[in-house]
C-alpha cells in the first residue's frame, strides 16, 4: 500500500478514534460511554491492522469489544445506575486532577515523539505479525511474563468464584 | 404424516407474467449472485489488478499515482457484491425456510407471490421498508437506532474471509478464523444494545439472555475451532481447506475422533450463537413476546431478520470450511489450480474448476443450512438454566478434553501417518451406517401409520 | 395484588415487576399475570383475571331457558359441546325429562369428538409454548377433520349449539358414521406419531418433568378438576364417578398421572394425561357408534320451559374438567340465578402458590399444562 493510501486509512481510523475516546469521557450516559469505547476499540484495531499486526488487532476486538465490553454493558444494565448517583460523585477537584493528568501524559508522549524525530516506517518481514511469529516470541522470549499473566488470570478466576460463592 | 384425503381445493392459476418473473428470479438471482462472486473475487485481487494496470493502462503499478484509487474502487465493488449477496441470499433463504417449514408442518407455506411464493421475500422486504420506523418514546433514541447496524456490520464483515471457492474469497487473511470469531462479537453488542435501549422489560430480558448465551457458547465454539487449526497448522480459512481433501475420509471431521465429537459441539454452539432453535431463548416468542426485537418495527426489524437468515449461510459455511472439507473436489489435488492458473488472465479450464469448487462448497453448505432449518421446526426450546448448564457442564469440558486429545493425536499421527487415513475410512463407514439406520427408522415410522414417502406437492 | 401494583409504582430492590399479559402470546387469551421476578427466577406470579368477563351468568337471568343454549357455547368455545351438555342436563333435571337413548348416544359422540378437538388444541399449544411450533399445526390439522365431522353433524365448527333441552338438534347425517370411523382409524394411528414427534422429545421432557409439581393433596385442596386433578394421580372423572347421559354404557379407562417422566403431578403428567385421554375418547366414540340405538332424538318438552321453583346442580366432565351448572328457578320462564363452575377458574387459583422459584419459561409451561381458557375463567 502506498504511503498516501496508508495516511488516508490512518486518518479514517484516527478521527473517529479520537471522537469515540472523547465520547467515553464526555458523555453522561454510561451505556453511550461504553458504546463509544467499543467504537474506539474498533478504530484502534484498524490502526493495528495498518501496522500489519493482524493478530493483535483481532485479539483486541475479541477480548475487549467482544467479551469485556459485553460484561461491562451487562453490569451497567443490571445495576441501572441512576443519573443523580453518578452526578454526585463528579467532584470538581477530581475533574481538575484528571485534566492535569491528561496534560501530563500528553506532555510525556509529545516529548517522546520529539525525541525520536522524523523517521520513516521500518520495513517489516513477510512473517511479521502473523500468529506463528507472535506465538514464537511469546513462547520463547516472553515465556515467563506469559506464564505469570496466566497465573494471575487463574487467581482472578478463583477469586471471582470465591466471591460469587458467598452470595449463593 | 398426511391428513385425511380431502378434495383438493380448486387451484387458481398464477398469472403468466408473475410466473415468468418468479421463475426467472428463482433461477437467475442465486445463479447470478454466485457468478458475480465467481468472476469478481479473483479478478479484483491485487495481483490481477496490477496486471490490468500494466497491460491495459500501460502504467507501472508500483509508481502510478492512481493505483490506490483502483484498489479502492475494486474493494468497494467487492464490498457491494458481498453485501448484496448477504442481503439477497438471506432473503431467498427466508423463503426457503418457510417452504421447508410448510412441508414439515404439513401445510403449504408461502404460495401467493409468484410461483411457489418465491417473491414473498421481496414483498416482505418492501412491506417492512414501507412500515413506520417506530422509536418508543422512552427509548434511548440514538442507541435504539444504532443497534441494528452493529448487528448488520458484525454479520456482513464475516464475508471478508468467508471462502466460496478455491481462490474465491475476498481476503485470505492469516488470522481468518480468528477474524470471524472476533467480528461476530459485534452482533452480541448490537443485540445487547437493542435490548437495553428499547426501554422494555421483555427486550431487556431478551438482550441479557442473548449476551449470556453468546458469550458462554463462544468458549466451546472457540475450543472446537482450535482442533481444525491444530490439524491444519494455520488459522487461514483457505489454508484449513487446503489441508483437507475432497473425499470424506480426508475431511477433518472423520480424520480424528475428537474432531468428530467437536463438529457436533461446534454446530450446537453455532446454533446458540445464531439464536436458532433450540437456543432461540433471546427472542422466545412464547416467553418474552419477541425478546430484544419487541420494540423494533419496519426497516430496523428487517435488518435483524436479515442477519438471522444470513447467519444460516455463514454458520454453515464456517462449519463446512473447518470440518467438512470446504470446496475440495474429490480427486483434484491442490496443485492443479495453480498449474492451470498460470500468470496473467486465467484460462477457461481454471474458471471451470473454480466454478466446480464453488458448487461443491455451496452444495455442502446448503445441506447444513437445511439441517439447521429442520432442527428449528422440530425441536422445542430449552430453558435458560439448561442452556447454561449444557454449555458449562458438558460442552466446555468435553471440548477441552477433545482439544487435549487432539494434541496427543497429532503427535501419534506424526509418528504413524496411516492412523489418520484408517480413522478417516472407519469413521466415514460408521457415519454411513448411522445414516442408513436413521433413514430406515424414518421410513419405518412413516409406513407404521399407513403413510408413504410423498415428495410431490411442492 | 394491590400491594404488587403499588410496588410496581415504587420500584426498588432487586425484583422486577413484569406485566405478563393481557396481550402475551402464551397466556391463551386475555389474562394478566403480575410477575415479580429476580432475574429469570419468579418470586411470585399473581393472576389478574376478568378481562374477558361478559356477565354470561347475568344474561341467563334475563332470557329464557332454551335461549341461553347459544350463550353456553361462549363460556368455553374450545369445548363448547360439553358446556351445551351441562346446561341441557341441568334443565332436564329440573323438568324431570327423560332424554331418549339415541339422543344420549349422539351427545356422547359429539362431546367426545369435541373433547378430542379441545385436547388437541391443548397439547398443541403446550408444545408451542415450550417452543416447538410444528406439533400445534399437526394437532390443528386433525382438529380440522373433527370440525368437519361436527359441522356435518350440527352445522357449526366452533360454537355448536347442538344440544336442546330434552335431546339434540339433529340426527346423524347419512354416511356420517362411516366418515367418523375412517377418521378414528386414521387418528388412532397418529397418536404413536404424536409421541415420537413431541411427547418423548428429550428437550420437551426436560422442560416439563418435575416442573410445577402439584401433589395429590394440593390438587384436592385447591379443587382442581379434570386432567389437572388426574395428572396429580387422583382418579376422578364425572363420566365414571357421577355418570350422566350414556356414559354408563361405555367401557373406557380414566388415565391418571403416574409420574411418567418425573414426579407425580408435574407438568408432564398433566400434559400426558391429555394425550392418553385422546385415545380413550376415540374408544368411546367407536363404542357409541357401534351400539347406537334407534329412536327419537328429542323428548317431549313443553314449548315454554317453565320449571318448578327450586334449585338444581348438574355436573358434566368438560375437557377442562368437571363443569357445574347451578340453576335456581323461581317458577317463571327465566332462571332466578345461574352459576357456572369451570375448571379453568379453579386452575388459576393454584398458580400463585406454585410460582415461587419457577423460571419465566416454567410459568409458561405451568399455564399451558393447566390448560386454561380465558373465556371460561371469566365467563
Amino acid at each position: 500500500m502506498g504511503d498516501r493510501a496508508e495516511m488516508a486509512v490512518f486518518w479514517i481510523f484516527t478521527v473517529p478514534l479520537i471522537a469515540a475516546s472523547l465520547g467515553v469521557v464526555v458523555t453522561k450516559n454510561p451505556i453511550t460511554a461504553a458504546m463509544s469505547l467499543v467504537g474506539a476499540f474498533f478504530c484502534l484495531a484498524g490502526i493495528y491492522v495498518l501496522l500489519t499486526a493482524h493478530l493483535v488487532a483481532f485479539l483486541q476486538i475479541l477480548v475487549y469489544a467482544g467479551a469485556i465490553m459485553v460484561l461491562f454493558l451487562f453490569v451497567i444494565m443490571l445495576l441501572a445506575l441512576q443519573e443523580e448517583i453518578l452526578g454526585v460523585s463528579r467532584i470538581k477537584v477530581m475533574q481538575g486532577f484528571g485534566a492535569l493528568g491528561c496534560v501530563g501524559v500528553f506532555a510525556v508522549i509529545y516529548r517522546a515523539i520529539l525525541a525520536t524525530g522524523p523517521r520513516m516506517m521500518p520495513q517489516v518481514g513477510e512473517d511479521y505479525g502473523t500468529v506463528k511469529a507472535v506465538g514464537r516470541i511469546l513462547f520463547t522470549q516472553y515465556l515467563l511474563p506469559f506464564e505469570a499473566t496466566s497465573l494471575l488470570l487463574l487467581v482472578a478466576i478463583v477469586g471471582a468464584v470465591v466471591v460469587a460463592k458467598q452470595r449463593i | 404424516m398426511s391428513a385425511l384425503p380431502t378434495p383438493a381445493p380448486a387451484r387458481t392459476k398464477t398469472p403468466r407474467l408473475a410466473a415468468i418473473v418468479s421463475v426467472t428470479a428463482a433461477i437467475a438471482l442465486p445463479l447470478g449472485l454466485f457468478c458475480v462472486i465467481l468472476f469478481a473475487t479473483p479478478l479484483l485481487q491485487p495481483a490481477l489488478l496490477d496486471g490490468f494496470i500494466r497491460e491495459r493502462l500501460h502504467r507501472d503499478p508500483a509508481t502510478w499515482y492512481w493505483r490506490d484509487g483502483v484498489y479502492t474502487v475494486a474493494l468497494l465493488v467487492l464490498a457491494f457484491v458481498f453485501a448484496n449477496f448477504a442481503a439477497i441470499f438471506s432473503g431467498i433463504l427466508s423463503w426457503w425456510e418457510r417452504r421447508v417449514a410448510g412441508r414439515i408442518q404439513s401445510r403449504i407455506g408461502p404460495n401467493r407471490a409468484g410461483v411457489g411464493g418465491f417473491l414473498v421475500w421481496i414483498a416482505d422486504a418492501v412491506k417492512l421498508i414501507l412500515k413506520e420506523d417506530l422509536v418508543p418514546a422512552e427509548a434511548d433514541q440514538m442507541l435504539f437506532r444504532a443497534a441494528p447496524y452493529f448487528v448488520m456490520v458484525g454479520f456482513i464483515l464475516t464475508f471478508v474471509v468467508l471462502p466460496f471457492g478455491e481462490s474465491i474469497a475476498v481476503s485470505d487473511m492469516n488470522v481468518g478464523l480468528f477474524f470471524i470469531t472476533s467480528i461476530t462479537a459485534l452482533v452480541v453488542v448490537g443485540i445487547l444494545l437493542s435490548g437495553w435501549s428499547s426501554n422494555s422489560k421483555w427486550a431487556l430480558f431478551g438482550g441479557m439472555r442473548s449476551a449470556a448465551q453468546v458469550v458462554s457458547y463462544e468458549i466451546p465454539a472457540g475450543l472446537a475451532i482450535m482442533v481444525p487449526v491444530l490439524m491444519a497448522g494455520t488459522l487461514s480459512m483457505q489454508g484449513i481447506i487446503r489441508a483437507q481433501g475432497g473425499l470424506p475420509w480426508q475431511w477433518f471431521i472423520f480424520r480424528n475422533p475428537a474432531a468428530f465429537a467437536l463438529f457436533f459441539i461446534f454446530f450446537t454452539s453455532q446454533l446458540a450463537e445464531a439464536n436458532r432453535t433450540p437456543f432461540d431463548l433471546p427472542e422466545a416468542e412464547s416467553e418474552l413476546v419477541a425478546g430484544y426485537l419487541s420494540e423494533y418495527s419496519g426497516f430496523r426489524f428487517a435488518l435483524f431478520f436479515l442477519v438471522e437468515w444470513g447467519n444460516l449461510w455463514t454458520m454453515s459455511a464456517i462449519a463446512v470450511t473447518i470440518f467438512l472439507g470446504g470446496w475440495q473436489i474429490p480427486f483434484v489435488p491442490n496443485e492443479l489450480y495453480a498449474q492451470l492458473k498460470g500468470t496473467g488472465f486465467p484460462p477457461l479450464a481454471w474458471w471451470g474448476l473454480e466454478a466446480a469448487s464453488m458448487l461443491v462448497f455451496a452444495a455442502k453448505t446448503m445441506v447444513l443450512v437445511n439441517v439447521v432449518v429442520w432442527l428449528r421446526w422440530t425441536l422445542p426450546r430449552i430453558r435458560v438454566d439448561q442452556m447454561m448448564s449444557l454449555c458449562w457442564k458438558y460442552l466446555v469440558p468435553v471440548s477441552f478434553a477433545c482439544f487435549l486429545f487432539t494434541l496427543l493425536w497429532q503427535i501419534a499421527v506424526a509418528a504413524v501417518p496411516a492412523l489418520e487415513t484408517a480413522m478417516g475410512v472407519g469413521l466415514t463407514a460408521v457415519s454411513v451406517v448411522l445414516a442408513v439406520l436413521f433413514a430406515r427408522q424414518t421410513h419405518r415410522n412413516i409406513t407404521a401409520i399407513g403413510d408413504r414417502v410423498d415428495l410431490s406437492n411442492w | 395484588m394491590e400491594k404488587l401494583i403499588m410496588r410496581r409504582v415504587h420500584q426498588g430492590g432487586e425484583e422486577m415487576i413484569l406485566n405478563f399479559g393481557p396481550q402475551h402470546p402464551s397466556t391463551h387469551g386475555v389474562i394478566n399475570f403480575l410477575v415479580e421476578t429476580d432475574g429469570e427466577v419468579l418470586r411470585r406470579a399473581v393472576p389478574d383475571v376478568g378481562y374477558l368477563h361478559r356477565s354470561i351468568e347475568k344474561i341467563a337471568e334475563t332470557i329464557g331457558y332454551p335461549q341461553f343454549m347459544p350463550y353456553t357455547d361462549r363460556i368455553d368455545y374450545v369445548s363448547a359441546m360439553m358446556a351445551n351438555e351441562g346446561w341441557a342436563t341441568a334443565i332436564e333435571k329440573m323438568l324431570k325429562v327423560e332424554v331418549p337413548r339415541r339422543a344420549q348416544y349422539l351427545r356422547a359422540i359429539a362431546c367426545e369428538l369435541c373433547r378430542m378437538a379441545s385436547h388437541l388444541v391443548s397439547v398443541g399449544t403446550m408444545a408451542t409454548d415450550i417452543g416447538a411450533t410444528t406439533p400445534l399445526v399437526h394437532g390443528i390439522r386433525e382438529r380440522e377433520s373433527i370440525n368437519d365431522l361436527l359441522e356435518a353433524l350440527c352445522g357449526a365448527r366452533l360454537t355448536y349449539n347442538y344440544h336442546r333441552i330434552g335431546g339434540v338438534a339433529f340426527d346423524l347425517p347419512a354416511g356420517w358414521s362411516d366418515k367418523a370411523l375412517k377418521f378414528l382409524d386414521h387418528f388412532e394411528k397418529l397418536l404413536g406419531e404424536w409421541d415420537r414427534l413431541i411427547s418423548f422429545n428429550e428437550i420437551y421432557v426436560k422442560r416439563l418433568a418435575n416442573v410445577a409439581v402439584i401433589t395429590r393433596e394440593q390438587a384436592i385442596n385447591y379443587g382442581l378438576v379434570g386432567p389437572n386433578l388426574r395428572g396429580s394421580g387422583v382418579s376422578f372423572d364425572c363420566r365414571r364417578d357421577a355418570p350422566y347421559g350414556a356414559y354408563a354404557d361405555f367401557d373406557f379407562e380414566i388415565p391418571v398421572g403416574k409420574g411418567f417422566r418425573g414426579a407425580v403431578g408435574d407438568a408432564f403428567d398433566r400434559y400426558y394425561v391429555r394425550v392418553l385421554e385422546l385415545r380413550e375418547s376415540a374408544r368411546i366414540v367407536r363404542q357409541a357408534l357401534a351400539k347406537m340405538p334407534e329412536g327419537d332424538i328429542m323428548a317431549k318438552v313443553p314449548r315454554k320451559v317453565k320449571p318448578e321453583a327450586g334449585e338444581v346442580l348438574s355436573r358434566v366432565e368438560s375437557a377442562r374438567g368437571e363443569m357445574g351448572y347451578y340453576v335456581v328457578s323461581d317458577g317463571t320462564d327465566k332462571p332466578y340465578r345461574v352459576h357456572v363452575r369451570t375448571g379453568s377458574f379453579l386452575a388459576m387459583g393454584i398458580i400463585e402458590d406454585l410460582s415461587p422459584g419457577l423460571m419465566v419459561a416454567d410459568l409458561v409451561a405451568l399455564i399451558a399444562s393447566l390448560d386454561v381458557v380465558a373465556p371460561e375463567i371469566d365467563r
